[in-house]
């Protein structure tokens, strides 16, 4: 008991295997799992480079003050935040509690707090439309458009990642291939809000300011 | 003795729980602070304008190095090793791209103001 113990310290934060024997696999696949993760903050970079270099091309259109809603992005960032947070305390339910109502309950948490997000996305998106912000109508836009609706999409697709961990785990139970897939998915999950933090700081706030 | 150990043990893991739920509620709290001092910054007039724009870089870059260290427990240790390297690579990487793009269309921006 001890033995294992002292060797899971070493491991990636957020998993509880019990045994050694996985633990390696584990470590190459969230490795692996990183590895994709970079190559995602690359695309997210190139697409915020040519934000840069649109955010003055705004055509006669509608500019970064008409588009803002500032009080829509405080709310994101919130809930947002808060997912990300309620993914953590599902990671930590899942390796110290062996309850997977508690961890199924956080999950819970940060999936409604995501939807919300998306959902204020939407709106935002809906009166954009409604005011002729569409994508076509400027460099501006399109840059827009493409940098928040990327990370809307992989907020999406975060949620259906969700609800297929929620039914494997509903199936399988806390195994540690489980452990591992939803170790992967949290650092998926907190990446997303960091990229988050540069939309929300460098497109609105900055635009506005 | 074993029941011993096994409750010994027991208090060590959730004194361990105890600081990793400690940790991520100080990056919670680190990351609010520093989100609302950026909307604070611009939201309201404390900042002098000129100011805004170098804040809220600095802001999101020690929001962003909150999440990093904390949320994803990238550290200085051997075993992180790899995983640090991979983002600092990354990040050389993305600064050649995304530093040549802005030069190269902000030139080009300019250039074809020329004409007006």
């Amino acid at each position: 008991m001890s033995d294992t113990a002292t060797t899971n310290e070493n491991l990636h934060p957020g998993m509880n295997l019990g045994y050694s024997g996985d633990a390696e696999h584990a470590e190459v696949t969230v490795f692996g799992f990183w590895t994709f993760l970079m190559s995602d903050l690359v695309t997210f970079g190139i697409v915020f480079a040519i934000f840069a270099t649109m955010k003055d091309a705004t055509a006669g259109g509608p500019g970064p003050a008409e588009v803002t809603n500032l009080t829509s992005i405080a709310m994101q960032t919130a809930l947002l935040l808060g997912s990300s947070f309620a993914f953590s305390w599902a990671s930590l339910s899942m390796k110290y509690h062996d309850i997977i109502w508690r961890t199924l309950g956080w999950l819970a948490i940060a999936a409604t707090s995501a939807l919300g997000f998306l959902m204020l996305e939407l709106y935002d998106f809906y009166h954009m439309i409604k005011e002729g912000a569409v994508p076509q109508r400027s460099g501006f836009l399109s840059a827009l458009w493409a940098l928040v609706g990327l990370h809307g999409l992989h907020v999406a697709g975060g949620l259906l990642w969700m609800a297929a961990m929620t039914g494997q785990i509903l199936k399988f139970g806390l195994t540690d291939q489980i452990k591992s897939r939803i170790t992967r998915m949290g650092l998926y999950w907190h990446f997303l809000d960091l990229v988050w933090v540069g939309i929300f700081s460098m497109v609105y706030l900055a635009g506005v300011a | 003795m074993r029941r011993v150990l096994d409750k010994l043990e027991l208090t060590a893991r959730n004194r361990e729980e105890y600081e990793e739920r400690r940790f991520y509620t100080i990056g919670l709290v680190l990351s609010v602070v520093l989100t609302v001092m950026s909307f604070m910054s611009v939201m309201t007039d404390y900042l002098p304008v000129t100011w805004v724009f170098p804040a809220l870089v600095i802001l999101a870059l020690g929001q962003i190095l909150v999440h990093i260290r904390i949320f994803l427990h990238i550290d200085l240790s051997r075993q992180k090793r790899e995983d640090l390297l991979m983002l600092l690579f990354t990040i050389l990487l993305l600064g050649i791209m995304a530093f040549g793009t802005i030069w190269v269309v902000g030139d080009m921006n300019m250039r074809m103001m020329q004409g007006h």
